[in-house]
């Protein structure tokens, strides 16, 4: 296992997860959802080759109501 | 006050409508109304809400997916972008930094590059920072963004936000979410007599006879959300605002008489009895 930091909270993760595994391991689907590792967006063409490793902060966000 | 349009109306108001599009950047938009998808409660009232206001334009939030709740949709399992031109909004920044981050984002979401600039200045208020939205205007527009940059009243800020190579330019009617209405006419009607990109009302329309009042004095479109979200009935809130934006356009177009504060009979004076 391995320690990140996933949408403002120290998670704990399986390690060499690639971004993808790790949004399939949330249930979320990839096309609703963008990817920002490390402060860097990343587009969904290689979130299917990028690895999570320890100490990455991810956030993950997508389009909710708004103004 | 130059009328950019003189249009048909032969008694037919769709036909009216249709000969009066906006033209934004490269696009062209049927709908002077532009509407958000906050604050609603109920998905469906949403979606009858923003159909019943005609409008083509919605804005959307970008927020963290809530993972100890993944079971909550995100908005988009609501607005298909098929039927709907999204445009994401950067709500909530007050730094021309993170409002430059929020644009990314929203922008990797991957249906335009289309951005509602907002930066926030005061808590209370949420009146704009209007020197960091400039600054993050200039950053967004040289990496592509087509901005619609949300602004205060003041004109001298309209002007470089234009410069600044924004789409169209949005002040207030009023604070965001006050339903306070338009209070001060003069503001917008010199920002849209002195700037040549579309002006967009944003914010602080309360009711259809404000969406009227803002429309009447030649601005180009009106973007609302809590109007609709906190009326009573947003559906039936959200048709009235379509019937006043069009009526406040067709008005402005058609040339309001002077108003005078003498009293002019309009039947003749004379052939009255003795």
């Amino acid at each position: 296992m391995i320690q990140v930091r996933l949408n403002g909270k120290d998670r704990e993760i399986e390690a060499d997860l690639t971004v993808m595994d790790l949004l399939e391991s949330l249930e979320l689907n990839p096309h609703m959802v963008v990817v920002e590792l490390n402060r860097e967006i990343l587009s969904r063409d290689v979130i299917a080759d990028v690895r999570v490793e320890e100490g990455d902060q991810v956030e993950v966000v997508h389009f909710v109501g708004g103004g | 006050m130059a009328k950019e349009a003189k249009i048909e109306t032969r008694g037919n108001e769709s036909d009216a409508v249709a000969a009066d599009p906006i033209r934004i950047g490269d696009r062209e938009f049927e709908s002077r109304l532009i509407v958000g998808t906050g604050k609603y409660s109920d998905n469906d009232v949403m979606m009858n809400a923003i159909r019943a206001s005609g409008a083509e334009m919605v804005t959307v939030a970008v927020r963290r997916v809530d993972l100890d709740r993944t079971k909550e949709e995100g908005i988009l399992h609501h607005l298909d972008p098929d039927e709907f031109f999204l445009l994401p909004n950067t709500a909530g920044c007050y730094t021309a930094e993170d409002a430059i981050r929020y644009a990314r984002l929203g922008r990797a979401a991957g249906f335009s590059d289309w951005l509602k600039l907002e930066v926030i200045g005061d808590e209370a208020t949420l009146l704009p920072d209007t020197q960091a939205t400039i600054e993050a205007a200039l950053v967004l527009v040289e990496e592509g963004f087509k901005v619609m940059a949300y602004t205060s009243g003041d004109v001298v800020t309209a002007l470089r936000l234009e410069d600044a190579g924004c789409v169209a330019v949005m002040p207030l009617a009023s604070p965001i979410g006050s339903g306070l209405g338009l209070v001060n006419p003069y503001f917008v009607r010199e920002i849209k007599r002195r700037c040549e990109v579309p002006i967009i009302v944003d914010a602080g329309v309360g009711t259809a006879s404000d969406a009227c009042i803002t429309m009447e004095q030649g601005v180009d479109g009106v973007l609302m959300n809590t109007a609709l979200a906190a009326a009573d009935d947003p559906v039936g809130m959200a048709h009235a605002m379509r019937l006043a934006v069009r009526a406040g356009r067709l008005a402005y177009l058609a040339g309001r008489m002077p108003a005078r504060e003498i009293a002019i009979p309009s039947s003749p004076t004379r052939g009255l009895l003795d």
